[in-house]
Parts: C-alpha cells; structure tokens; sequence
C-alpha cells in the first residue's frame, strides 16, 4: 500500500510557561513504521495524545487520509483507525484480560465471544495471554500484550506504541518486532516513540526527530548513526562516559548465600545469593523487573534484615544493621521509585537531603536539625549534578523525573560512599543527564568505591560495568566479565524469554488471519 | 425472664424491616466507593431523607411520594459533596464529615413543625392466600413496598456491577481513573452520577425510618445507622450480597436485643444496646479476611492535567 495515512501541519499546543509542541509536521505513510525520537520533555508525548484525541491543539491541522482529521475525544480516534499502546500501561489491575481488553473498545463482543477472539489473535500473533487472568497477578511483559492485543482487536490504521521495550527482556523485544514486522506486512502503519536508538535502526523506516517541542529534522534510520541521531536529539554533541580503569581493589562487599523472604505478599523471594564487589568496581546486575531487584536492594539498603555474616562490608558484619546504622558505616542507596521511596514528594529538597544525609553530613546536633548546613549540603548537591530547579526549598514532587534522578544519586554520591548500591539508576531520563549520572557513578569507582548498580539498561550496564550479573526469579546468575558478552548471552543469563513463540510469518499463517 | 414470649416468625418479619434502611444506604455507599469516592456523608443524607421523606408525605397524604421526595433530596444534597470533590477538588474525607454535620442540622431546621405529627402509613403487601400463610406468609408476602425494593436494587446492583459495560466502566473508573481518562472515559460524569445515586439511596433509606420503621419524626432519628452502613461496605468487601447478609445480621441481632430487653433478660441493657455493632462487624471482619477488593482509586482526587 502506498499513500500518506496521516498529515500533521503545523500542530501547536502550548500549555502554561511551555510550548510542548511548535508547528509540528511530517507525515506518516500507509503501511509503514515511523520513529518518533526526542529527549523527555521534547513533546512526543503531547503530540501522540493530539493524535489519539486526549488533547486539543491550539492551532494547526492533521489529515486522515485525504479528510480533515481532529478527534474531540479518544472514542473518535478510535473509531477511525487509532489506536495506542502507552507507556504507563492504562491497565486496571483488578480486572481480567478480557475486561481490560473490553474497556479499550468501542462495540465489545459479550464476553464469552470476546475471550474467544483475544485466545484467537493472541495465538495469531505469538502473544499468548488467559483472558480470565486478573492483570494484576501479569508480569510487565505480559501487560503489554494485554494492550497491544487490545488495540489488535479494532484493527488499527495506526498503531501508537509510546516506549513499548523498556520493560521487556532481548527475546521479548525480538518477538514484538517479529508481531510489529507482521502488522506492517498486513498494511498497519506504527508510530513508535522511543529512545533506544538501536530498536529504531532495525525496526523503523522513517523518523522524525522532535527537539523542545519543535520538529528538528527526519531521517531514514536504516541509513543513519546511531550517533547522529541522538546529537540530533540532543542538539549538542553527546559524551560518551569515560572511565579510568583501576587495578583490582580489596573486597569492599561480600554477599553470601543470601536468601530473604519478601516483606509484601507480591514479592520476590531471595534464593542463595552470593557475590563480591571490589573497590573500583561496578557490579552491573539485569534482569526483568520484578525478579529481586527491590528486594535485593532492600537487603543490601537494611531495610530488610538478614543474618549479620550474610553481608560484610571490608570484613564487618552487617547483616543485621538498619539503615542508619549502614549509611554511618558508608553504605548508601538509591532505590528505583524516586516519589515515594528515594524521596518525600511533598518535601523541600533541603529536607530530602536531610532525610539520607543527617548522619554522614553531620546535618544534626543533639536531635536539633541543623538548617543551614543542611541548606548548604542541598545547594551542593544542586551545583554539582546540574539539578535544574529554582532552589532547594522546592517540593521533590515538582522536579521532572531526571532532575529528581540527579538529585537522589547526587545526594549519596556527595556523601562519599564506600558502597552504593543504585537501581535504575536513569529510567525515565533523558539522554543527557543519563549520560551525566552514568559519568558520576563511573568518577566515584574510580575514587575506590564499590558499587553495585541494579538496572534493566542492558546498554547501560554494558557501558559501565566491569562485571554483569542478572537476577530471576530471585536467584543470580553467574557472575561474568561484562567486557565481550553478546545480547543472546545476556538474554540466556536473565532467564531467556518464557512461554513465547515467535509469531509465523509464513503464508498460510496470513491467509488464515485475513 | 419469658423468652417464649419472642415469637419467631414476627421476629424474622421484624428483622427485615430493621434491616431495610441500613441495606439501602449501604447499597448506595457501595455504588459510589466503586466508582473511587468514599463520601462520608451517608448520615447526613439519611437524616435528610427521613425528614424530607416525612414532610413530603404529611403534606401530599402519600407515602409513596414522601419516599420518591426523599430519594431526591438526598441526591441534592449528594450534589453539594460531589461540587466540593469532584470540581472545587476538595478532600472528601472532609467533606463528607462536613455533609454529615450540616444534614443533621438542616433536617432538625426542616422538622421544627413535624414533631409529634403522624405521616400517612404505607400499604403493606396484601396478596390474598400467600399473604395469609402460615409463618411463611409475614416473612415473605405482608412486608411494604420499599423492602422488596430494597432486595432488588441489591441484586440489580450486583448484576450491572458484574455483567454490565456500565458496571464495566464503574469499576474501571473506580480502580485506576487515569487510566479510564486515558482510554476516554468521563470520569468525573460517572462519578458525579454515582454520589447521586448514593444519595438518593441514603436519602430513601432515611425515609424508610421516618415512614415505616418509626412512623414519627425525632431529630437525630437515624441515630448512626449511616456509619454503620459505611463500615458495612468495607467489611463486606464490597460485594452487594454481602452487604445484604450484614444488614440482615445487624437488623437481627438489633430486634433480638430489643426483645431480649422486652422478655427482661439479667443482661444489663448497654451490653445488648452494643451487641448488633460488635457482633456484625466481627462477623464480616473474619468473612473479609480473603483479600478484601478496596477499588484501587478510592478517596484520590482526580485531576484531568494535560
């Protein structure tokens, strides 16, 4: 098929103090796979949710086909052919598959029909998925195929897919290619919004590059760097983290035969861990969200207690130490949530540097809060690790995500750590101060700490760790030189891809679905 | 001490008629925790229906119209919560307690010239031969209209709740509203009309005090059966079944106390006063010990930025 599905011109949206999108255009083709790249903030965001009907442009026009196109509301979007994967999945926990998948359509079947055609185009597609399964008990990568399936059933023109890997293992991503692939050859057009520069050179056709709100540039992925296309996106030359390397150190943390129960009936249970950490070096560890990592950290954190011979930094025990009592030992860390866990949400930054930094800093004299020293501490960390913010007596809650970010792993890294244990460390940030937090955490091995960095970043994993661990279901791997392992080894070593199939591409398989 | 003085059947038969007011409230209360809103005011709209319902009747000389008056009311004085929460985005915990308050104090305003008055009595089922059965008779055919109501909307409420696309989207809205917006739900008009519904509810079970219950008006007359049906809610997992059985149970509990008082039983009167309130929530407290289902969105305020 051949024509333009979908025109924008021109499309503004401007919401108080910020244009999130300045006269947009381009165009997407019938039947092909389009890339939406930009930094967080860039504006993809607002522009897909124009396209969807979630919001109103101010001004500017898109075109369906050939007829004006401006969907008041996501019911039109859909009745015309759009439909949309999101990032933060709009799934409800307590209800089934079935359900979910009916909540996202126009004209749902009964729901004894309606299972018998998610079992259909779920096998068509290699997505295995119950539709009585309640979604809360799904794991991330089945989640997405809730929706990805649920957007199948209307059968799309366009199919919006806003980040749609970051949770998935290598072999999941290679099968959501594979069913991306098949609905192209089927004629769907795909709008893929992401920032992982590799997926969009194997997979996307086109791309267009969105800057501050503002359409920078197109290109064909296929025949451009990976490299040009993030300084695209960035509108700087990026830096690449550097690092010294150090000779092997002394064992700084030594982890033995760690085995934990989870703290909440969802968990993950620990089984027999062990693992050494040197000073100098980064520890990588990978895996599927929802493997141990949090439980792992906790373990590592005090939050949850063990033996105290389990866990021995430079020979203590510590084991059976809390928070506190490691923090004043040198033993720091940033976990994954930022609102909530890493930081008060409603708190200044002055008292979230407080609430880590009281003890190493000396930011307390006898049970009275030293205010100004804290201050001070706050304004440091905001200086150093370029948080953009108007202050320190600004609310956590009202940084953006990498701000917060820089500000929650600037805070122990100031803090001069013996050991910091971090978990994903740049999720949900953009390339630029990734790139900075991955450069912070490479200066303070090199300083001689040792640092255990827990994360689903396998390209950033590879960046800066010396050795590569990965966690399922609650066991580790072997631990390997990360230096030389290839993605198939990586994917093996976190548990391959369970209850998969690729989907066939065949044609027998095509006649039958058509 | 004369405990055959308690007769079973009229006991059974009085039982339902106690339970009535509490399973309308709780019934409403359950339709709007499931759309995400814990509104706190079901006291408030009870009293508020009793005596809307009682004045409305006294001054037509129909009950019927005195209970469709108080379902009304108490839908508008829903809307008052539902402008607070859902568009000034006020807290609901505080506005609920804040419609608690001002319904008992309008309804005694309202009630001032109705004390002592008696309102036209409600027609009873009459329905020749079943209703002059033996026991099965006043339990199930001499009852008023409101009861048999009462144990329809309950199961209408479960069916729409579990094979409905409206109930569909209720309780989507009610378990994750950012993603019902997302998906192009109006979470707000559902909402909205969900408190209303409550209202109405709490206001017709106020009325079933003031008209059938207890023909009469007295100022705080609902005397705490609005928090009794909101823990009735939770405790019953919020399953309409459930809320059925706990009404039942405290409405049982509650004319067998006050017959234990009749027939003089040694038992000091606070003691029996409290057994309906401990025995039912201990009762649901254990049935609720599976995983209790709190829709996941309830009492957040919801914001439609961007």
């Amino acid at each position: 098929m051949t024509g333009t599905l979908l025109s924008i011109s021109g499309l503004t949206k401007a919401y108080p103090g910020v244009v999130a999108n300045d006269t947009v255009s381009f165009d997407i083709q019938e039947g092909e796979v389009h890339a939406l790249l930009g930094e967080n903030g860039a504006g993809k965001s607002t522009l897909v949710k124009m396209i969807y009907g979630l919001v109103k442009p101010d001004s500017g026009t898109m075109t369906w086909r050939g007829a004006a196109f401006a969907p008041p509301e996501p019911r039109a979007a859909r009745a015309s052919g759009v439909a949309m994967v999101f990032q933060h999945f709009s799934l409800f926990d307590a209800l089934t598959v079935a359900e979910n998948v009916a909540l996202g359509m126009e004209n749902p079947p009964a729901m004894r029909d309606l299972a018998a055609k998610i079992r259909d185009v779920s096998e068509n597609y290699g997505l295995p998925l119950d539709p009585d399964r309640t979604v809360g008990d799904l794991s991330a990568g089945e989640r997405q195929r809730v929706e990805i399936i649920r957007c199948l059933l209307q059968d799309p023109k366009l199919l919006i897919m806003d980040e749609p890997t970051s949770v998935l293992t290598p072999q999941e991503v290679e099968i959501l290619f594979k069913t991306l692939n098949k609905l192209k050859a089927e004629g769907t057009s795909i709008l893929y919004i992401s920032h992982k520069l590799e997926e969009i050179r194997t997979l996307c056709d086109h791309a267009t590059i969105l800057r501050l709100g503002k359409n920078v540039g197109t290109c064909i992925p296929a025949e451009t760097t990976a490299r040009d296309m993030a300084e695209l996106m960035v509108g700087d030359t990026l830096h690449t983290p550097t690092r010294t390397i150090t000779e092997g150190g002394e064992v700084v943390l030594d982890v033995k035969n760690l085995s934990l129960d989870p703290s909440n009936p969802f968990g993950t249970k620990l089984k027999d861990i062990s693992f050494q950490v040197e000073a100098g070096e980064i520890l990588g560890l990978g895996g599927v969200a929802g493997n141990g990592q949090d439980e792992l950290l906790a373990a590592l954190s005090g939050e949850a207690l063990t033996d105290a011979a389990t866990i021995t930094v430079k020979g203590d025990p510590v084991g059976d130490l809390g928070p506190n009592e490691r923090r004043n030992l040198g033993i720091l860390a940033a976990p994954e949530e930022r609102l909530g866990h890493a930081a008060a949400p409603d708190m200044s930054l002055t008292a979230n540097a407080l609430l880590t930094g009281a003890i190493r800093e000396n930011l307390t004299h006898k049970g009275f809060v030293d205010w100004a020293s804290t201050t001070a501490f706050a304004e440091k960390i905001i200086s150093a690790f370029d948080v953009r913010t108007p202050g320190p007596h600004t609310a956590a809650r009202a940084l953006s995500g990498g701000n917060l970010q820089k500000f929650v792993i600037g805070r122990e890294i100031l803090q001069n750590p013996q050991v910091l244990v971090v978990n994903q460390p740049t999720w949900g940030v953009d390339a630029a101060a990734a790139a900075s937090i991955r450069q912070a955490l490479l200066d303070l091995a090199g300083a001689g700490a040792a640092i255990v960095c827990i994360s689903q970043d396998l390209d950033e994993l590879m960046e800066i760790s010396d050795h590569f661990g990965a966690l399922n279901e609650g066991r580790l791997s072997e631990i390997r030189q990360a230096v030389g392992l290839t993605v198939e080894e990586i994917g093996l070593m976190m548990g391959g891809a369970h209850d998969l199939d690729a989907p066939e591409i065949d044609a027998p398989a095509q006649e039958q679905s058509a | 001490m004369d405990l055959s003085a308690i007769n079973p059947v009229l006991l059974i038969a009085s039982l339902m008629v106690a339970a009535t007011p509490l399973l309308l409230a709780a019934i409403g209360e359950l339709v709007v925790e499931k759309s995400g809103v814990l509104n706190l005011g079901v006291e408030g709209m009870m009293i508020v229906g009793a005596i809307a319902g009682f004045a409305f009747s006294v001054e037509t000389g129909s009950p019927l119209l005195g209970v469709i008056g108080a379902a009304i009311c108490g839908a508008l004085l829903s809307l008052l919560f539902a402008f607070l929460t859902q568009f000034a985005l006020a807290n609901q915990v505080a506005s609920g307690l804040a419609l608690t308050l001002f319904g008992l104090g309008l309804s005694a305003l309202m009630g001032q010239s109705y004390v002592g008055v008696r309102p036209p009595a409600m027609p009873r089922l009459d329905l020749p031969v079943l209703s002059d059965l033996p026991v099965v008779g006043p339990i199930l055919f001499s009852h008023d209209p409101i009861l048999y109501f009462g144990i329809a909307l309950t199961a209408v409420v479960w069916a729409v709740l579990k094979f409905s696309r409206i109930g569909l989207i209720l309780r989507a809205v009610g378990e994750n509203h950012d993603a019902a917006h997302a998906l192009g739900y109006h979470v707000v008009r559902v909402r909205i009309l969900a408190i209303m519904f409550g209202g109405a509810c709490a206001g017709l079970g106020g009325a079933y005090i003031s008209l059938i219950r207890v023909p009469q008006w007295t100022e705080g007359m609902t005397a705490g059966i609005g928090w009794i049906a909101l823990a009735l809610v939770v405790f019953a997992s919020w399953k309409p079944w459930r809320v059925l059985l706990g009404a039942y149970l405290f409405g049982g509990i509650n004319v067998l106390q006050l017959n234990l008082q009749a027939a003089g039983v040694a038992i000091p009167v606070e003691y029996l006063a409290m057994s309906p309130y401990l025995i039912t929530i201990l009762v649901l407290v254990i049935m609720s010990a599976d995983k209790s289902g709190a829709p996941a969105s309830l009492g957040r305020i919801f914001h439609a930025s961007q």
